[in-house]
């Protein structure tokens, strides 16, 4: 494909273009491209190694009546763990109920009132040393405000541990959610005559709905793992309750106690609890990536 | 300065009396005076940072939304001083609707995007027959007639300025204030929304902030000129230059400044 044209023009010289194997260049590359590599599955180890190591201690133990019966009394074997189950269930389901609407109407406040003021800046900070606080501190706080004032341990109270803990989670994750509703949307609905009341409620809020819902999972997958503010709040309980204000058993709880009691057929229970336990929170967390995944924006 | 007080056949709807506006202590816009006739179509145009879309947010309040915003003057609309401390600015928007520049539809399906306004109107009338005949008017129903369930974000660009269009026109207003709403918009949306606004204003009183002369030029029965100057510190403030009819703006301008700005010499 020569033309005349291109016959006057002088060839240019060739140039090596090729990858030396051997120089510096090329060896760093490679080399850290594998430590990265190794350093990355070395984080996933621990993660591995816990749920191989339960799954392998716990699912021998784990069956039908895991979740139907009550443990066996010291000596015995068999039995299961239900009353547990039913128990986290409960305080999780009072310790919702509590955050929930406090966190969302505190998120709604930062994100459409508050933005920029003095007022949403301290709440905010507030509630990051919150998120920092050792968990078994808001025990202590449940147990000052709660168990103090109504004399006994109770379900309740280790709602409002456990609601302590989600509140930040709760209110920080829907404020992001609701941050990322695009203003253009408010003003379309301000500026053909909205409220300010329906454009939040019927038009922010159900477009942030993903997100919200996203905030209570992922504070619940947090709280549902939670033993230590439990101790001293909803205590433990050996039979069946859905007392909401008397003692009750909980999952985090009741591996504690069975895993530092020497009998055998305790420590096995422990170990099945923990299967449950771990089950619970991964399969809240993977509905929480599934409700993220539905964003409008 | 100049600015003239037409009094043609038209009612004047909105009227501006030597308003200012600032933002903070920085002033965006100084002494106009202007009067909006009704059931036309009436056009800001000027070059960046001359005020008109700052004028254009006064008519419906939405420059209260804005911290620090401050107007000066007196906005009068059906004789009424819509800055009086006892106007309701939501019910100011109820009647003066406003379109955007971007296409903002609701993340809801079309219909519950016209619904929205229909809702917001109060109107006795059966909602699917005003989401319907907001549609129509808004020159969208055929196109969507068969996907009303489907989300307003589907839609194409233009096609989303018309549901915005349709949801203002669902709440029934008296205005339809524009700002600069085709300039997100390729050229054939953009000539079909102008029709629309040419079939509008039978009904609606239009405003329309537009960067672009040709536009102002073919839908605009008057238009105003608005032109931006640098204060002392550096901060340029918008001021009217001119307001006539718009064969009269684009044709024979009085002013110097309209002249070069409408041939294309600056801006």
């Amino acid at each position: 494909m020569t033309t005349p044209l291109n016959d006057a023009l002088p060839a240019v010289e060739p140039i090596d273009l090729t990858r030396s194997k051997t120089s510096s260049k090329t060896i760093m590359s490679v080399s850290l491209t594998v430590i990265t590599g190794f350093f990355t599955l070395l984080v996933l180890a621990p993660l591995v190694a816990v749920v191989f190591d339960v799954a392998r201690e716990g699912l021998p133990r784990l069956g039908l009546e895991s979740f139907t019966e009550l443990p066996p009394p010291p000596g015995l074997t068999d039995g299961g763990f239900g009353h547990a189950i039913v128990g986290s269930l409960i305080t999780l389901g009072i310790a919702t109920a509590f955050s929930t609407p406090f966190g969302i109407l505190a998120a709604i406040y930062l994100s459409e009132f508050g933005r920029g003021s003095r007022v949403a800046y301290w709440v905010r900070f507030s509630a990051n040393v919150l998120t920092g606080v050792p968990a078994i501190l808001a025990g202590l706080f449940a147990y000052s405000l709660v168990v103090a004032t109504m004399g006994n341990f109770s379900a309740f109270a280790g709602g409002v541990a456990l609601a302590v803990l989600m509140l930040p989670i709760v209110m920080r994750t829907a404020e992001e959610g609701l941050m990322l509703i695009p203003h253009e949307v408010r003003l379309a609905a301000l500026g053909i005559g909205a409220t300010r009341f329906q454009t939040i409620t019927q038009i922010v809020l159900p477009a942030a709905l993903p997100a919200i819902a996203t905030a209570v999972t992922l504070a619940l997958a947090r709280a549902a793992g939670e033993a230590a503010p439990l101790l001293f709040t909803a205590l433990n309980n050996n039979f069946w309750s859905t007392d909401a204000f008397a003692p009750i058993a909980t999952l985090p709880v009741l591996i504690y106690f069975f895993a530092i009691i020497p009998f055998r057929a305790q420590q096995e229970l422990a170990w099945a609890a923990a299967l449950v336990l771990l089950g619970i929170v991964l399969i809240v967390s993977i509905v929480a990536r599934l409700i993220a995944r539905q964003k409008k924006y | 300065m100049t600015y003239s007080t037409i009094t043609s056949s038209t009612d004047t709807l909105l009227q501006v009396n030597n308003v200012s506006v600032y933002y903070g202590s920085v002033l965006a816009l100084r002494d106009v005076f202007l009067d909006i006739p009704k059931q036309q179509v009436t056009a800001f145009i000027g070059p960046s940072g001359c005020g008109k879309s700052t004028l254009l947010r006064c008519f419906n309040r939405m420059n209260d939304l804005i911290p620090g915003a401050r107007v000066e003057g007196k906005i009068s609309y059906r004789g009424k001083d819509l800055y009086d401390s006892d106007v309701d600015a939501v019910e100011v928007r109820r009647r003066v609707g406003m379109v955007f520049q971007k296409p903002n539809p609701f993340p809801k399906s079309i219909y519950d995007n016209v619904a929205f306004g229909a809702r917001i109107g109060n109107s006795k009338e059966n909602l699917d027959e005003l989401v319907e005949r907001s549609l129509r008017s808004a020159a969208l129903w055929d196109e969507v007639k068969d996907k009303l369930k489907a989300s307003g974000l589907s839609l194409s660009g233009g096609q989303q300025q018309r549901l915005c269009i349709a949801r203002a026109i669902a709440m029934q207003p008296e205005v339809i204030l524009m700002d600069e709403p085709c300039s997100a918009l390729d050229p054939i949306s953009t000539l079909r929304i102008e029709d629309l606004m040419h079939k509008l204003k039978q009904q609606y009183t239009i405003v329309i902030v537009t960067h672009n002369m040709q536009q102002a030029s073919r839908v605009s029965d008057m238009t105003a000129f608005f032109n931006a100057e640098a204060a002392e510190g550096g901060n340029r403030f918008g001021y009217l230059v001119e307001y006539d009819k718009t064969g009269a703006i684009f044709n024979s301008p009085q002013q110097q400044a309209t002249q070069d700005y409408v041939s294309g010499r600056f801006g």
